[in-house]
């Protein structure tokens, strides 16, 4: 190996300047680099698309048309028709619509109770703690789609409470029964970064404690939340599917993936594309899904390997 | 340890007088009650009703009621179906066996399977057999188990033929074939098809869930000390890697009990097996409170049991865990 002497370095070329890169544009750098999350987004974009654009379709989505009933898919209908002679294109474009705003409100609502249901039990501690964990620690242990069955099956029956869509019972009891995941995680953060320098600074200069929450602990906890979230959303789109597949989720004759799949069974020998198709939206969604959460956790990890 | 036991005992309690509180009301309020029928009925004066309500205790203070309705579930008498008039604790009886065989069955076939495939995995990380094993796991853990059970129906049922009979390759229901006698083959037979559905998808869990425990344990300190010491690779890997990657779990089986319900409620709905999950299903569809309540109170003191048993064992399996 030569020797460097001062001359070299100086006629060296010069070496590029290290710009500054916010951090958000590190983590998606980083989830650009796992491939599969990337497809997946791909596919997810397309899917809520052909959601959002449903109304395109040449049909209506509760047009029936008794004498083209049970047709296999076909140019006039991609997708088949069933019993009453709809077509099963549309109201699989339509099912998209009640099943992802169902999946992205029931993660909404759960994200904020957990996520204050967390703050509060992380921050206080002490009896707050204890009373929060323990309330936690009991709606774990419920056998949860039986009582999701229970409740959906109640509150229709309770018109007092003027719930009459099926589709926001379902956001609700979803939501209510799916909160503890996130509150843990959101909790665990808190404990630990309570006692941090930053979170003491704020409060020498006088913030309160809510604003010491939310400005000051609750930013660091983001990326957990939103992985936590991306998981939640893929969940709350199956149990929607599975509650309305079993006849206490979305009410027929608006269409969901799932209740979709309930006729669907009736006709497995003469019709089995009814079975199918609603089936692979919510399988393909729920595994994009997964596959972006996989993508992001890694983004967010700074000791991934990738 | 005991004492820390007795402490966690102490307070499933107070979850269970709750759960049972909220239960209770729930059977009182929900429409359809104890005396819907004698409501209904036009040939029952007001006051026989009296009479009626008064001899099932309905007059009496709700919390007394409460007392009276939890001393009955402590001896084993779970209330009255209101749509069939049988004793709720007959009903469960029944059909409790039927699930557990189902369950059981699946679940040690998933352990079976999901613990070397999981393993491998992580001891050929990113090979292409990981990768596999990877990909067939994010599949199995999105896909729905009822548009699996479907499909399996579809194919196994509707599109294959038995070449011997001409008849279907599998049947799509029910524990034995109508008519017929009730062997264990035939039993068996009717199993084959909801056991693989449900182990496909929890194999998918459990096997992913290993390998990460699994790359954890090759990872760690202990492991490099065995290899270190020269002791073979067998040995490093069964009694140091594994042994260890198993502990974690025993936790997450009971973690996971009431997603081993939800599975079981719809395969059984699906494939019409007459167990517990299709009991409650039955139940929620003619609005029978009191089958419903039951089951839910069996499942969550069936979870509670679970856990606790999960924490002991953990204990029990990994010297280091120490509860005070």
């Amino acid at each position: 190996m030569s020797e460097l002497t001062i001359n070299d370095a100086l006629t060296a070329p010069a070496r590029p300047v290290t710009r500054a890169v916010p951090l958000r544009v590190l983590i998606w750098r980083r989830f650009l680099r796992h491939r599969l999350a990337v497809v997946a987004m791909v596919v997810l974009g397309l899917v809520i698309g052909s959601a959002v654009l449903a109304p395109l379709s040449r049909y209506e989505p509760t047009e029936q048309n008794p004498t083209n009933a049970l047709q296999p898919p076909s140019a006039a209908h991609w997708f088949g028709t069933d019993d009453l002679g709809r077509d099963v294109f549309t109201r699989t474009l339509y099912g998209g619509r009640i099943s992802l705003t169902v999946g992205l409100s029931a993660t909404l609502l759960s994200l904020l109770i957990g996520v204050i249901v967390g703050m509060v039990a992380g921050y206080f501690g002490g009896f707050a703690d204890n009373l929060l964990m323990r309330i936690t620690d009991g709606f774990l242990t419920l056998p949860t789609l039986f009582v999701l069955i229970l409740i959906s099956t109640m509150l229709r029956e309770v018109p007092a409470l003027g719930l009459t869509s099926s589709v926001m019972i379902v956001i609700f009891v979803i939501a209510v029964l799916s909160w503890m995941w996130p509150a843990r995680i959101v909790r665990g953060e808190f404990l630990r970064l309570k006692h941090r320098d930053f979170v003491l600074a704020a409060n020498n200069i006088g913030a309160g404690h809510g604003r010491i929450m939310s400005r000051h602990i609750l930013p660091n906890t983001v990326s957990l939340i939103i992985v936590q979230g991306t998981l939640l959303v893929a969940y709350a789109i199956i149990t929607e599917s599975g509650l309305s597949y079993l006849g206490f989720g979305v009410q027929p004759p608006t269409p969901s993936w799932g209740n979709l799949l309930a006729t669907a069974q009736t006709y497995a020998l003469r019709a089995p594309w009814l079975m199918i198709f609603p089936g692979l939206m919510i399988f393909i969604t729920s595994m994009s899904i997964n596959y972006i959460g996989d993508g992001l956790r890694d983004a967010f990890d700074p000791y991934a390997a990738r | 340890m005991r004492t820390y036991f007795l402490r966690r005992l102490l307070h499933a309690i107070p979850l269970l007088i709750v759960l049972s509180v909220v239960l209770f009301l729930v059977v009182r309020a929900a429409p359809g009650g104890p005396l819907a029928q004698a409501e209904r009925n036009p040939n029952i004066s007001a006051e026989q009703r009296e009479a009626l309500r008064a001899r099932l205790g309905l007059d009496q203070p709700l919390h007394v009621q409460y007392v009276a309705w939890m001393g009955n579930v402590l001896r084993g008498d779970l209330g009255q179906s209101i749509k069939s008039n049988r004793p709720v604790t007959d009903m469960i009886g029944e059909r409790l066996l039927n699930t557990l065989l189902l369950v059981g069955t699946a679940f040690i076939l998933t352990i079976l399977i999901a613990i070397p495939l999981g393993a491998v995995s992580a001891l050929r990380q990113y090979s292409m057999f990981d990768y596999v094993v990877t990909t067939f796991s994010f599949a199995g853990q999105s896909v729905p188990v009822y548009w699996l059970g479907l499909v399996a129906i579809l194919v196994f049922y509707v599109w294959l033929d038995n070449p011997f009979t001409g008849g279907p390759l599998l049947p799509a229901g029910g524990m034995y074939t109508v008519g017929g006698p009730k062997t264990l083959a035939d039993l068996a037979w009717h199993m084959i098809l909801p056991v693989s559905v449900l182990c496909a998808t929890w194999i998918a869990w459990y096997s992913r869930f290993f390998r990460a425990s699994m790359l954890e344990t090759l990872n760690a300190d202990f492991v490099r000390t065995a290899t270190a010491k020269g002791l073979p690779r067998r040995s490093v890997i069964y009694n140091h890697a594994g042994r260890n990657a198993v502990v974690p779990l025993v936790t997450m089986i009971a973690l996971d009990l009431p997603a081993v319900f939800a599975g079981a409620l719809f395969i059984e709905t699906i494939f019409s097996w007459p167990g517990m999950g299709r009991l409650f299903w039955e139940a929620a569809r003619g609005r029978d409170y009191p089958v419903l309540m039951a089951i839910i109170m069996i499942n969550a003191v069936l979870i509670i049991i679970a856990n606790l048993a999960a924490d002991m064992l953990y204990a029990r399996l990994d010297p280091r865990v120490r509860y005070e």
